[in-house]
């Protein structure tokens, strides 16, 4: 393959990753180093490293035309980030420490774990739930814009949801996607967060995550311009457009079809990890 | 919440929103000259990204990448315009902490310099 063909290809798959990781919430990177490293036969490091550039661009590309539908929460925001930068510097030093074959299997297990949450159905956060003493002491509680007008959230399990946090970043670092799915989950199912809060509250910390852990892989030489580009501009692209059509449509079918994917680039990681071809 | 709150973080967040926009817009703009450059010297060899070689010295910092800018480099074009990217949620980070000093929030004011220095860390200490 050429230089040219190959980044055609790549810049067409990154778009389709990007485009139905906004919808999905769980970000194009969880689909991109697989799709990578099993099909183009890329290095799991090089891979890693244009992800988390993506991961970067689908976050900062997206926030402006989330902010303005005024779902995400800057404060839950800016207090969960102090966990997940700290997670993200832990993950990057990690990764030059563990073999890629322990990496690929990580990854495996991450993408199981990300398929199954995004089958889980959405915990429907609970209105009259009493606030949480932390919450309201960091003004976490808020409002969003329903169909029906206004509604205000009471935020719930605080420390749970900022240690998941540190977790999240830990993993972004380590394997270089926006671990979306643990980034909802925290805020989803431990902290109680709408689900639209959380979704785009999540994708406007992602970028502040991977930049924590960026720098390190950048002069530990893990990013490859050739290899970025392609997927940097694909990615962002296909993320715009998600964001643009994320608030009228239903994702129902769309999550499951890209759970299916999921598993099987899962149980594709796993077998390659464990049989040392990556 | 007070109403008069909820507007200052709304025009916050519109800021940072923009902020990041143009950050994201500015470095894929690079990118692009830079990737074409790249394509049109390089885009007939054949691709390699099987062996982990790990990029030569100058893609790896910040000097490096801006001289090979200048000597108009396709791939150090693109890792100006992919340090460009890496600097936008940075440079929204810092915003935010201006932004919440003019509300006097001073405890999160606290937090995003906590996050700021997390950020300035990774990125000093690793050069």
């Amino acid at each position: 393959m050429t230089v040219l063909e190959f980044s055609l290809l790549v810049c067409g798959c990154s778009l389709i990753a990007g485009l139905v990781g906004a919808l999905t919430g769980l970000g194009g990177g969880v689909v991109l180093v697989p799709l990578l490293s099993l099909f183009f036969k890329v290095d799991i490091r090089y891979a890693i490293g244009a992800s988390l550039v993506s991961v970067i661009a689908t976050s900062s590309g997206a926030a402006a035309a989330y902010v303005k539908e005024g779902f995400s929460n800057i404060r839950i925001g800016m207090f969960l980030e102090i966990a997940t930068t700290m997670g993200a510097l832990l993950g990057a030093s990690l990764a030059a420490r563990v073999s890629t074959h322990a990496i690929a299997i990580v990854f495996g297990v991450v993408l199981l774990f990300s398929a199954y949450f995004s089958r889980k159905p959405r915990s429907l956060a609970e209105r009259a739930a009493p606030p949480d003493p932390f919450a309201i002491r960091l003004r976490l509680n808020g409002t969003f814009p329903d169909v029906d007008g206004e509604r205000t959230y009471n935020v719930q399990h605080v420390p749970a949801g900022w240690s998941l946090m540190f977790g999240a970043g830990a993993l972004s670092g380590l394997l270089g996607i926006g671990s979306g799915a643990m980034k909802v989950l925290a805020m989803d199912q431990a902290m109680r967060i709408p689900f639209k809060v959380s979704t785009t509250t999540s994708n406007f910390m992602i970028g502040v995550t991977a930049a924590a852990s960026a720098g390190v892989y950048l002069s530990r030489g893990y990013i490859d311009p050739g290899l970025a580009m392609p997927v940097m501009l694909g990615v962002l692209a296909g993320s715009l457009l998600g964001a643009r059509i994320l608030v009228r449509m239903h994702t129902k079918w769309l999550r499951l079809g890209f759970s299916v994917v999921i598993v099987l680039l899962a149980i594709e990681m796993l077998y390659n990890g464990l049989s040392g071809r990556i | 919440m007070l109403p008069a709150r909820a507007w200052t973080d709304q025009r916050i967040e519109n800021v940072l929103g923009n902020l990041l926009r143009a950050g994201v817009l500015l470095s894929a703009l690079v990118v692009s000259i830079g990737g074409a450059i790249y394509l049109l010297r390089h885009g007939h060899s054949p691709v390699d990204f099987r062996v982990f070689r790990g990029e030569p010295a100058d893609l790896r910092n910040v000097r490096g990448i801006i001289g090979d800018t200048v000597a108009l480099h396709g791939r150090g074009i693109i890792q100006l315009g992919l340090l460009l990217l890496i600097a936008t949620p940075i440079a929204r980070v810092a915003f935010s902490i201006f932004g919440f000093a003019q509300e006097r929030d001073r405890m999160y004011v606290v937090f995003t310099l906590i996050v700021f220095s997390i950020l300035l860390f990774s990125i000093l200490g690793s050069t």
